[in-house]
């Protein structure tokens, strides 16, 4: 907190709200409370709850405990007054550490503790027995101590709720499970009062909502810091066609670490993040302090990164979205974003990770890796300048987190379910909730669910003679709380250095690919695979520069549609053009010269020949999901036409697919129909792998199979069980079981992103721009060097495996 | 003639006594399949090798139209159920006759292939499976196990899972190496055990 800010004083508003200690506690520090603080402490006073939006370093975390400190400064009553939930368990680690300070100064009676996975089994009945004044927690931790029998007794005296970091905590199925859990809190303790906190607001109703559950609250808003100071790397070498590494960018990046004192460096992907770690320390010649940090890094490691961070010991850490969130490091001033940033949101959230002093912009470097993200990272910075920001899409509440929430409910007490549904309902993600759907998912749980109905006698819960739902033995609930979260992740193997110590945890699928001598980066190094021993990965240094095999895949984030959006306002205005890199400017040229540039609200889509087959390229700007559904679905259209269409390719910003006989001017319109999304979407759905991993997840989270803890696999203590199996004889049988149901909801807002396909085809019906060519436009080149990296469509699948032991048959006549 | 293995009926039910409500579709599915085969092959004879129940309690829980499906198809053909040494017995009232090891010229069908059985053998019990990579793709498939003397078939049940032909409990049966035949879509695809990759 600087002092600059602290003259923004509160003398117009009414009652000093903070005791006297407190307002000296503020004068020793040479601070002075700050409006937003004030505000908070205002509405809380007036039974409100509040959402805060403040940038990052605006004292917002002070702003959401000033409320309970002052209640509490004459004592709390043992019982547990503020619940604090972060969707991150370091930053619970780190707000304690940094409560401790006021609470010990103004020497508060308070006792503030955390409580996470790794806290020990004795301090976790202490805090039961005896409940300290705050806790700490995050959104599954929420869920377990829900589910507890004492839960009602515990949590019934809550003053407050503070909830950091509010705008991470939305649109996907852990918040799904917070809000839920926010709602049986706001039943079992009415008074409490709710406080969101958030640096980035892209839609305040939707986090108010979420705060308020179905009462107001007040939006209290910080005083924003200066603008950013935003650049875009103008590279001095030849910009790429396509590729996301932005190697070439490397020299530049380097020089701009060296001038400055702590340099945050994003990236969207794991992978990219080694790369990018090689190639600065192969530049390191002045031996920068540089480290690494990403998810599958093990957590010693990742602490240790942290701690130098805080001592000031690093000049730059290279990382994933590890680092979005999360704790306060005060001394960065630079941020790069290395690729383009995908969405706005994220993107400010990052920069705001530089410069926690309000008085000084925060200064940021885009480096895009190729000429389309040239485009997006100008787009990006403009619209930033501009203060825009691009919210998440509203989406229904999931119905396998309902699942679990409803089984945790019975696990802590009986409950009738009228009062359930009607509670649930405060939880915005499930306020148009039908009761026919609450019923199928509580009926779920009890029984499965089947039409068949054998499983009365095995049920998991039952009614009682009043008439409540409750859990049949303490089995169940046992099984329940080992299973609490909606995080699944893909099974990861460990990694680890001959016998000595772990480096980290990688994707199964990685190392299933390895053959023993194989090259590849890892934790920052390039290391040798030994072989798998008792399910974890050995490895050696290697010794070569170069690893034998890359991991790279595609940009995990897709464009946001806002972003998209600014992108085309680009290309459809060369007056927004004028700032970009010449190399830039003049592939645009061209491609106005051979071929036209996309529309603002229209789509363009070139054919020409190619190699004997006729590539017809789409540049609809919605993102790879949406590109890849839009190709499955249109090259199925071109084959019943009789087009006889080859493969697809999709990317960030266009779509191109190639076939024997060429798309016609006079057809387009006809392919392009919206339609397009009923039968042939539902038919390749069924057909696609896609689902069956999507229902692995939705069943391990609805409670069907059990998650697999890391260790057990051998143990053979948990039911384990093949999920592609059960999705098989489920669809056969019982197509629309609930389950089924939340795996196509999951799949069409998550991994196809139908909305977005349709919201597309809607706009461009009747623009259609065409233009036959006669060869390959500029624009389409980053695309057609895609093409043979990416993988065939599923439906393929039979067909490779007949050829790969036909082509084997093939060869051994031959040498016959 | 038809030969098939491990269909562990009511396995589904076996998960849901201990907690796990897994559809109870599977004797079902199951059923229908190997009715579907006996449509197309017409065999004279059927012979199941072994865990055709999942667990002795199984014909407990079968619900009564699956029961009518098994006691027509056991009722229309000779029907044999090989059973091994832990194998829980076929329930009396499905019909069917029940035999430990069957010797059929030069074939000799078990539950549980043996390590020392003259050439010929023909069993069940270990669910191959195995996996290829074809242009980087891994796919998975159950398979029949097989070499010039001997073939484990796969599991049948439609909750059966599968182990490795690369898992050391293989490497006895085929000292001199294997052949998997994975199941497609609709026909067998050979690969010689060097092709395989671990699941």
């Amino acid at each position: 907190m600087s002092e600059t800010a602290a003259d923004l004083i509160i003398d117009d508003l009414p009652q000093p709200v903070l005791p006297q200690r407190f307002l000296a506690w503020f004068g020793a520090r040479g601070w002075r409370p700050r409006r937003h603080q004030v505000e908070v402490l205002h509405a809380i006073r007036d039974g409100e709850h509040v959402l805060l939006s403040a940038p990052t370093g605006g004292g917002k975390t002070l702003a959401g405990f000033l409320p309970s400190l002052v209640d509490l400064a004459d004592g709390g009553g043992g019982k547990l007054h503020t619940l604090y939930v972060s969707p991150l368990k370091a930053l619970t680690t780190d707000i304690e550490r940094n409560l401790s300070l006021p609470v010990a100064e103004i020497d508060l009676p308070i006792r503030v503790e955390t409580r996470n996975g790794d806290t020990p089994q004795a301090k976790r009945q202490r805090q039961q027995r005896n409940p300290p004044d705050l806790l700490l927690i995050t959104p599954e931790q929420l869920a377990l101590m829900l589910s507890y029998r004492e839960a009602d007794r515990y949590f019934r005296h809550l003053k407050h709720i503070v909830i950091d970091e509010l705008h991470s905590l939305t649109a996907h199925k852990r918040g799904d499970l917070l809000a839920l859990g926010l709602a049986r809190l706001a039943s079992i303790a009415p008074a409490a009062r709710r406080i969101g906190l958030s640096a980035t607001v892209a839609d305040p109703d939707a986090l108010g909502a979420l705060v308020g559950l179905g009462e107001p609250a007040r939006l209290v808003l910080g005083e924003p810091g200066p603008r950013a100071d935003i650049k875009v790397l103008s590279s001095e070498t030849r910009v790429p066609w396509s590729g996301h590494l932005a190697r070439h960018t490397m020299a530049e990046v380097y020089d701009a670490l060296r001038r400055h004192n702590t340099t945050l460096v994003f990236v969207n992907t794991r992978a990219q993040a080694e790369i990018v770690f090689q190639e600065l320390w192969r530049r390191n010649d002045d031996n920068l302090a540089i480290a690494l940090h990403h998810g599958s890094l093990a957590p010693e490691q990742r602490r240790k990164v942290e701690a130098a961070m805080v001592r000031g010991d690093l000049r730059a850490v290279v990382c994933t979205s590890t680092l979005d969130l999360g704790i306060d490091w005060g001394d960065v001033d630079l941020v790069i974003q290395i690729g383009a940033p995908k969405g706005l949101s994220r993107l400010v959230q990052r920069i705001g990770r530089a410069n926690h002093r309000l008085d000084e912009p925060s200064a940021a470097l885009l480096v895009p890796a190729n000429r389309f993200e040239v485009l997006e990272c100008q787009a990006a910075a403009a619209a930033v300048m501009d203060g825009e920001l691009d919210g998440e899409a509203e989406r229904a509440g999931a119905l396998d987190v309902l699942a679990q929430h409803l089984l945790g409910r019975a696990c802590s007490a009986p409950f009738d379910m009228t009062q359930v549904y009607d509670e649930i309902r405060r939880a915005p993600p499930y306020a148009a909730l039908t009761w026919e759907d609450f019923e199928a998912t509580l009926d779920f749980v009890a029984t499965g669910g089947y039409a068949l109905r054998r499983y009365e006698r095995y049920h998991r819960l039952s009614k009682d003679e009043n008439g409540l739902w409750t859990v049949a033995n303490q089995r169940v609930a046992r099984q329940y709380r080992l299973n609490v979260g909606t995080i699944v992740e893909a099974p990861m193997i460990r990694v680890k250095l001959g016998r000595g110590r772990e480096l980290g945890k990688i994707e199964e699928w990685f190392i299933e690919q390895l053959k023993i001598g194989d090259t590849f980066v890892f934790a920052g190094e390039v290391l040798r695979f030994e072989g798998l021993r008792d399910m974890v990965a050995v490895v050696s240094r290697a010794t070569g520069a170069d690893p034998s095999v890359p991991s790279y895949y595609g940009g995990k984030f897709p464009l946001s549609t806002y972003l998209a959006a600014r992108v085309r306002d680009m290309l459809a205005d060369e007056a927004r053009q004028k700032d970009l890199p010449w190399q830039v400017k003049d592939w645009l040229k061209l491609q106005r010269w051979r071929s036209v540039l996309p529309g603002r609200d229209d789509l363009l889509v070139e054919t020409f020949p190619r190699g004997g087959r006729f590539y017809t390229i789409a540049y609809p700007f919605e993102g790879r999901l949406a590109h890849q559904t839009l190709g499955m679905l249109l090259t199925r259209r071109m084959d019943r036409a009789g087009l006889r269409p080859l493969g697809f390719v999709a990317s960030e910003y266009a779509l191109a697919v190639w076939s024997l006989r060429p798309i016609r001017e006079k057809a387009v319109n006809r392919l392009f129909e919206e339609d397009m999304l009923g039968d042939d979407l539902e038919a390749w759905l069924n057909e696609s792998n896609l689902m069956k991993r999507t229902f692995r997840n939705v069943a391990v989270i609805a409670g069907l199979i059990d998650r697999r803890h890391p260790g057990e696999e051998k143990t053979g203590r948990q039911v384990t069980f093949s999920s592609d199996l059960i999705y098989d004889v489920l669809r056969q049988y019982q197509g629309d079981h609930i389950l089924l149901r939340a795996t196509y909801a999951d799949a069409a807002a998550g991994l196809i992103d139908v909305a977005r396909v349709a919201a597309m085809l809607q706009r461009i019906q009747g623009r259609i721009t065409f233009q036959a060519l006669d060869r390959v436009s500029p624009l389409a080149v980053p695309l057609m060097l895609e093409i043979g990296r990416e993988a065939v469509p599923s439906d393929a699948n039979e067909a490779m495996l007949a050829e790969a032991a036909e082509a084997l048959i093939d060869e051994a006549t031959r040498l016959i | 003639m038809l030969a098939i293995a491990d269909l562990h009926f009511e396995k589904g039910s076996a998960y849901a006594e201990r907690g796990a409500l897994l559809p109870p579709y599977d004797t079902a599915a199951t059923v229908a399949a190997l009715a579907a085969a006996v449509t197309r092959l017409k065999p004279a004879t059927v012979i199941c090798l072994g865990d055709s129940f999942h667990d002795s309690n199984a014909r407990a829980r079968l619900d009564g139209r699956d029961a009518d499906a098994i006691r027509t198809l056991s009722h229309d053909r000779e029907w044999l159920w090989v059973i091994g040494n832990h194998d829980p017995e076929p329930p009396a009232d499905l019909g069917g006759e029940i035999v430990h090891t069957l010797k059929l010229g030069p074939l000799t069908f078990r539950h549980a292939p043996m390590a020392e059985a003259g050439p010929g053998e023909v069993a069940g019990h270990l669910h191959p499976k195995a996996a290829v990579k074809v242009k980087g793709r891994r796919f998975v498939r159950r398979c029949f196990a097989a070499n010039e003397s001997r073939v484990v078939l796969p599991a049948f049940g439609a909750y059966t899972g599968g182990l490795d032909v690369l898992d050391e409990a293989f490497s006895p049966l085929f000292a001199g190496g294997l052949e998997a035949h994975m199941l497609g879509r609709d026909k067998v695809h050979r690969f010689p055990g060097d092709m395989l990759v671990r699941i």
